[in-house]
């Protein structure tokens, strides 16, 4: 990482609560409540936009605010408590926010352009060093706005922290719930606040295992629609979609390559779990490991040269590393018994996984190069960690009473946060990669 | 016998208890009631008629086997239900699927294998007693078809399992 970001533990539970607003409500699922975050966030303003001349009916700059608040490392100071309201760089009085108390001040101001979009400028500035430190324009139309906003929160945090923001980024997840007295199971997609929340798929049947391809346009996952699983891939645009596998047994686990070229799955069609690799251009399978044991989860490393998977081979689940080339195993994880569902962090070093203490099972991060493991979370249901493209926060599954949401937790453990549904089950999270 | 003549049985056994523990009053700590607070009531006498077929022996064998945790190891109850299974199905050989389970705990990809395991520890079994392996499809759920939906001991103890049908 080119940034580390200064979280400490915060003793106190509750930072913020912040239900994010929708604006095609029949659909949203998923609130957000910041659980923990950071005892000494930087402070920031985003005073309102500014719309001249054009009609702008959301409230851009709010959604900024709680982008940036959600994150666990800003602050953001109240507008009920601002002293002015600037929307450019001759409006701003820095001693009005010095009072405050905010190190950073968001101005933000919609033009139309020529062609009857809609642009937005906004700036930063340091309210210390009393200048702009940047200002940048996005240009969309009317329906966009949300976009722009989670854009405008990227730029602002990677200006200020040096780490691109995963504000636009999205969350694949199943949803299962009893209608009727019998189970219904969806595949939803929506932005990382849990805004615009759509249905991939509904079935009567059990939906597993999503799993993004590597430029965000399509869609994994194992449906149980015929009696039996088998993976699809399934278009986002378009919603097409093609079954890929249909062997006896397990079709389970799939795993998009680096390139995209190649999808990495476990089958039983031989007797029991092996890790396979598809040709998705020739439909070409090899087999790339041979063990009576489970062999399941294969995970890319970066490089697109290694996987690594979850085996009991040696008599507990435990995390092994695949070379794709020679077909070597090498064991990875040492402590404890159980590991499992291994997630590798772009920077190829940190590994989210599932681990086991006592009769708790955790979310952890393993350091691959000092073999350090960190538990980041101390609740005993915690599942499917999937990690950010930013690698500074991760997703994951657990549970509230009896029901399964979605939480996140920053890969130093400072900060936290749930979604809870608000109808029955979420679970598997899969973080998309960053917006092409 | 046939499950009726069980439940009976049972029910008479129960009432032998009933009224034995009743007839017991001796010891140091017995209790002389008033008789304003004995009250006494009638029972009536009961028979029932029954008619329709006789439920064979097949459809009264248990369906589903419970496991262990992390285990695919089968039980000695299930062993001997099973091997009645075998006995029926090389009699009368038809398709059958085996369906597994696991409970909640731990990854998810891990547990429908671990499901797929217990359902061919009982394809292997009902296998080496003679049935035909191509007879029985082996389909596992893992944990994404729980039998009964909380977070326990208890729960995850009837989650774990192979139904056979």
């Amino acid at each position: 990482m080119k940034y580390k970001l200064s979280i400490k533990r915060l003793a106190s539970s509750l930072l913020l609560f912040a239900v994010i607003s929708n604006s095609a409500p029949s659909l949203a699922e998923l609130t957000i409540k910041v659980t923990q975050g950071s005892d000494q966030p930087t402070v920031i303003a985003v005073a309102p936009f500014v719309a001249r001349g054009v009609s702008v009916d959301t409230d851009v700059a709010a959604i900024v605010e709680n982008d940036l608040a959600r994150s666990g490392i800003f602050s953001a100071i109240p507008r009920t408590d601002m002293l002015s309201l600037p929307s450019s760089k001759a409006d701003v009085y820095y001693r009005d926010w010095r009072l405050l108390g905010a190190d950073y001040l968001v101005t933000g101001e919609f033009n139309e352009t020529a062609s009857g979009r809609v642009q937005l400028n906004f700036s930063l500035f340091s309210v210390l060093g009393q200048r702009e430190l940047w200002s940048h324009q996005v240009t969309g139309s009317t329906t966009q706005l949300r976009d722009m906003a989670h854009l405008a929160s990227d730029k602002i945090y990677q200006q200020i922290t040096g780490l691109r923001g995963i504000f636009s980024t999205r969350v694949a997840y199943v949803n299962a719930y009893m209608e009727q007295g019998s189970m219904l199971y969806r595949l939803l997609i929506a932005d990382i606040d849990g805004a615009r929340e759509r249905l991939l798929l509904e079935s009567a049947q059990p939906i597993m295992s999503p799993a993004w391809s590597s430029d965000g346009r399509e869609i994994a996952y194992v449906s149980f629609e015929t009696g039996r699983p088998a993976i699809f891939r399934q278009n986002l645009a378009t919603a097409e979609r093609q079954q890929l596998t249909n062997f006896a047994g397990l079709n389970s686990a799939p795993s998009w390559s680096p390139d995209g070229s190649k999808m990495a799955l476990a089958l039983s069609k031989d007797g029991n779990p092996e890790i396979y690799l598809l040709d998705l251009n020739s439909r070409k399978l090899t087999r790339l490991t041979r063990h009576f044991a489970i062999d399941t989860e294969p995970a890319w490393a970066p490089d697109g040269k290694h996987l690594l998977f979850t085996s009991d081979r040696g008599g507990t689940p435990q995390i092994y590393r695949l070379d794709i080339a020679d077909k070597s195993v090498e064991r990875i994880t040492w402590q404890g018994t159980y590991n499992a569902r291994p997630s590798l962090a772009p920077d190829g070093r940190t590994l989210a996984l599932i681990h086991r203490r006592d009769t708790q099972y955790r979310i952890a991060a393993l350091d691959l190069v000092t073999e350090r493991i960190i538990e980041l979370t101390d609740t005993a249901l915690d599942e499917s960690p999937t990690v950010a493209p930013n690698g500074a926060m991760l997703m994951y599954a657990t549970k509230q009473g009896d029901n399964g949401v979605l939480a996140a937790v920053s890969l130093d453990a400072g900060v936290k946060y749930l979604l809870p549904a608000r109808r029955g089950d979420v679970r598997e999270p899969a973080w998309s990669p960053f917006p092409r | 016998m046939t499950q009726s003549t069980n439940k009976l049985a049972l029910l008479a056994l129960l009432g032998a208890a009933f009224l034995s523990g009743c007839a017991t009053t001796g010891g140091s700590q017995s209790t002389t009631l008033d008789t304003d607070t004995v009250r006494t009531g009638q029972v009536a006498e009961s028979s029932l008629e029954q008619s329709g077929t006789t439920m064979d022996e097949y459809n009264q064998l248990d369906t589903v086997f419970y496991f262990d945790f992390d285990k695919a190891i089968l039980r000695a109850e299930s062993r001997t239900a099973l091997a009645a299974h075998a006995a029926q199905l090389v009699e009368s050989p038809r398709a059958i699927r085996l369906f597994g389970h696991a409970d909640e705990r731990g990854s998810r990809e891990y547990n429908i294998a671990l499901g797929e395991r217990r359902a061919n520890s009982v394809k292997e079994f009902l296998v080496m007693q003679g049935v035909a392996g191509n007879l029985i499809e082996v389909i596992s759920y893992g944990e994404e078809r729980p039998a009964v939906f909380a977070s326990n001991e208890e729960s995850w103890g009837l989650n774990r399992r192979v139904e056979l049908k």
